[in-house]
């Protein structure tokens, strides 16, 4: 998979292990910046590599100097020993996604997002079989104020990727967080609630960061047909952030 | 707009006091809720346009609180204690007894808008429950009687300032003094003899004293202040953690309101040690009763010139306290967590390193100390460090105060060097056919009858104070279920491991509570506690799984009566989601039911 991993490096060039693959890092990277930069995936959600690492969703935990911990906000140190695919981690995942699909209301045959959903994809990947848990059945009613775009609540899994594109790339703040625990959800910002009453258009950065599928373009679905969709082509694990065809 | 115009005649005043700086979001936000009993929308966007701050924040950060609300509430605003100890002296039963009389249902407000119940996480009055909170004041001994008493005068829509101050009386219930609570401390004290030397002796004095963090984790005091001391940054803070949220804790109440001279000057001394200028105490907003009280204190120090500016004359000593009130969660006891609720977010832990003491509130060097700490930290400047290490054990030294309640004839605080046996306290506290002790709270250890000669220590019962006690006639397994209720509901929600795995664990425990366990749901328990241990992203959701691994490991027949099937069944009962259709139709006959499995809810 991964094409630098046997690349002669700089000899001052600092190094860690993971999974017994050399990785080259910089001051300031993180494990998972760093395996990213060298090819290598390490399964994960609430990261995106354009935003500021958040350490919230800990599919992207991994086993580092023996001690658990999310790879994409913890710094590696020199030599530091990264476990990531073993079935011990990779079980942990698999039981980390299963809560967030029971947690939500997940539909994936009959969503627009299938096949582009990186949700969906990391299942796949990881061989998420059942949800095994029991389903939580929120209810969490639609948001379809808008004029290009809906908001299915039904699929957040709370990243917050998008309030982070709202307010760091687009200055400004369409969506929040809002309530705790097993209640937190997302809002938007207006005193009705809706998008509509939010200043938030199409060319935002927010409205092309959901990893889920619930910032959703109104009158193109399925423009691209299941079955050739970014992760029906390659497994996540080849291409994490594939740009969504027909999603701009 | 003459709408807004109303708000902005009690928000103004609010607005000026916290000078239109965000970071007090959660305080004006908590005194904009006394207005109305609940945060009105219109006062939302008085706020938003004053402080310019996008209204998904506000909205984030108040529903973040319990004990903040976005809508209507009721005039009164009634919660009762949870805690364990709560519940075994009868909380449910005169919560039901109040929804009765007022002809509310828990968890909702009455149609007329009058009153809401609810139950809230320990409110730290074990030692005098059970207990409630109405409109954030706190009533304790509640009892049939006094539940009467307190329905009529709600429903005579009395004030609260009105009602008999009897009702108010909370008690420190101090039955055992050791050096802390029988040093007749004279506030200034330990000032004057700590500035007529340098800080770096000071701190060598604390580290001479091996003071210890009273909140739990026992972190070097001494370590903290140094490196927070050299860690470079333009200013420097002291943040005391009166956020005292751990189930069965309740010293740090008794503390502020005996001791709280010493509290302060604990903090002054740390101030100079690490060249702070500014302090903050984070309350616990259940103990919003301590506010004016310890204002005063405050006052009073500043006109003794024992905190503001050139203290005790010595130039270019500048430091003084500001009281932050926290809104009802249980996380900010977290210190990151902590510190953002301080800058007025949501109390989200944060991601660590960066620690606090390089970067803490504004991302500036903050020492952040349990209430007990600073007050160790006063009696060391007086009596010095060789005099304090001398007391307690070679790991832990000097003393610990417990809040001790649950099954004994004293509940309230006792003091003792540490090193001291269960046992001892058991006896002191008059306990009998004592089962269990949980040290620490739900987030610690809980132990049997054959570990009560361990000692109360940081490398054998390390705890934050909390000691509840449960004899042979409870069911320990009802104690986890407790917890692990507490956890779910005290989860900020950040991170999937907790904020879904604390649900589960609590559906989990609620099945086998309904008798429909099996030994499949055992298994089930222990990988989700795993799970929770190694995943989580802060000491909550680490600790969420300990009271129920304990109980296993300890008690397990309280679980073993539980697993009624050998066979997996589902969660999902049949007769028990009938009940909505039952009661709509007010039916109850046996053809309206399926089967008669379920046993409790």
């Amino acid at each position: 998979m991964s094409q630098n991993s046997n690349t002669p490096h700089n000899k001052n060039q600092t190094t860690f292990t993971l999974d017994g693959k050399t990785i080259p890092f910089s001051e300031g990277q993180t494990i998972i910046q760093a395996a990213m930069a060298a090819g290598e995936y390490i399964p994960h959600l609430c990261f995106n590599p354009e935003f500021k690492p958040h350490g919230s969703c800990k599919i992207c935990t991994v086993t580092a100097n023996g001690r658990q911990t999310a790879s994409c906000t913890q710094q590696p140190q020199v030599d530091m020993m990264v476990e990531s695919d073993t079935k011990q981690i990779n079980d942990e995942r698999r039981a980390l996604l299963q809560m967030l699909f029971v947690e939500g209301n997940h539909f994936c045959p009959s969503c627009e997002k299938s096949g582009d959903c990186q949700l969906q994809a990391t299942a796949y990947e990881l061989d998420m079989m059942s949800p095994h848990f029991d389903h939580f059945s929120p209810n969490r009613p639609l948001d379809a104020s808008h004029g290009e775009y809906l908001l299915d609540f039904n699929r957040c899994i709370l990243c917050s990727l998008c309030a982070r594109a709202s307010s760091d790339v687009d200055g400004k703040n369409v969506f929040s967080l809002a309530g705790r625990g097993i209640k937190t959800h997302l809002i938007v910002n207006s005193k009705s609630g809706k998008l509509a009453d939010t200043d938030f258009t199409g060319d935002d950065k927010a409205a092309h960061v959901c990893p889920v599928g619930v910032i959703i373009k109104k009158r193109v679905g399925f423009a691209v047909p299941i079955g050739k969709r970014s992760f029906d082509e390659h497994p996540i694990s080849a291409t994490p952030h594939p740009i969504v065809k027909g999603a701009i | 707009m003459s709408q807004i115009t109303t708000h902005a005649e009690y928000l103004d005043p609010i607005l000026a006091h916290y000078k239109l700086n965000q970071h007090n979001l959660l305080q004006m936000l908590r005194e904009a809720q006394e207005h109305f009993g609940y945060i009105h929308p219109e006062a939302i966007d008085y706020l938003e346009q004053q402080l310019q701050l996008p209204r998904s924040m506000v909205e984030g950060v108040a529903s973040f609180y319990s004990l903040l609300y976005l809508q209507p509430h009721g005039e009164y605003r009634v919660l009762f204690s949870d805690n364990i100890t709560d519940r075994m002296l009868g909380n449910m039963d005169l919560m039901e007894s109040m929804c009765g009389q007022l002809w509310v249902e828990a968890g909702k407000v009455s149609e007329d808008g009058l009153v809401s119940i609810n139950t809230t996480s320990c409110t730290g009055m074990c030692d005098q429950g059970p207990a409630v909170l109405i409109n954030n004041i706190a009533i304790n001994h509640l009892t049939q009687d006094r539940i009467n008493s307190l329905c009529e005068l709600i429903r005579e829509r009395v004030p609260l300032s009105g009602w008999p101050l009897e009702f108010f009386a909370i008690e420190d219930n101090i039955h055992k003094k050791d050096i802390l609570l029988d040093s007749n401390f004279k506030f200034g004290s330990a000032l004057a003899e700590v500035l007529q030397r340098s800080s770096e002796e000071i701190l060598q004095e604390i580290k001479t004293s091996k003071l210890r963090g009273r909140g739990g984790a026992g972190f070097s005091t001494g370590s903290k202040w140094e490196f927070c001391r050299t860690a470079p940054g333009a200013q420097h803070y002291v943040v005391c953690n009166a956020d005292e949220g751990e189930p069965g804790t309740f010293k740090d109440r008794v503390l502020l309101n005996s001791y709280a001279d010493m509290v302060f000057e604990g903090m002054t001394i740390c101030a100079h040690v690490i060249g702070a200028k500014k302090g903050f105490i984070y309350l616990r907003g259940e103990y919003r009763y301590l506010l004016d009280h310890l204002h005063a204190i405050l006052q009073r120090r500043r006109q003794q010139s024992l905190l503001g500016n050139n203290i005790l004359g010595y130039t270019d000593f500048n430091f003084d306290i500001e009281i932050h009130l926290g809104a009802g969660a249980y996380i900010c006891g977290e210190e990151s967590a902590l510190i953002e609720s301080l800058e007025g977010k949501r109390g989200t832990p944060r991601n660590r390193p960066p620690f606090p003491v390089t970067s803490g509130y504004l991302n500036q060097p903050t020492v952040v100390n349990n209430v007990e700490t600073f007050a160790a930290a006063s009696l060391i400047g007086l009596h010095g460090g060789a005099w304090y290490a001398n007391i307690g054990t070679e790991t832990s030294s000097g003393t610990k105060i417990l809040s001790v309640s649950g099954d004994c004839a004293h509940p309230g605080l006792y003091e003792y060097p540490f090193g001291v046996t269960v046992a001892q306290v058991l006896a002191d506290c008059g306990a009998k056919n004592t089962q269990a002790v949980q040290i620490s709270g739900p987030s610690g250890i809980c132990i049997a009858a054959n570990e009560f000669e361990r000692r109360i220590a940081f490398d054998d019962l390390p705890t934050a104070g909390a000691f509840m006690v449960f004899d042979q006639s409870r069911d320990m397994f009802e104690v986890a279920r407790n917890f692990v209720h507490f956890f779910k509901h005290e989860s900020c929600g950040f991170c999937t491991p907790c904020r879904v795995g604390t649900s589960l664990l609590s559906n989990m425990m609620n099945k086998l509570a309904n008798g429909h366990g099996s030994p499949y749901d055992f298994a089930e328990i222990e990988k989700l506690n795993e799970l929770l241990l190694s995943t989580s992203h802060c000491g909550l959701g680490h600790s969420a799984c300990n009271p129920v691994l304990d109980t296993i490991a300890k008690f397990r027949p309280a679980y073993d009566k539980r697993l009624t099937h050998k066979e997996y069944i589902p969660a999902f009962d049949l007769d028990y989601a009938l009940s909505q259709a039952r009661q709509m139709t007010g039916r109850d006959d046996t053809g309206a039911h399926l089967e008669r499995i379920h046993v409790s809810k």
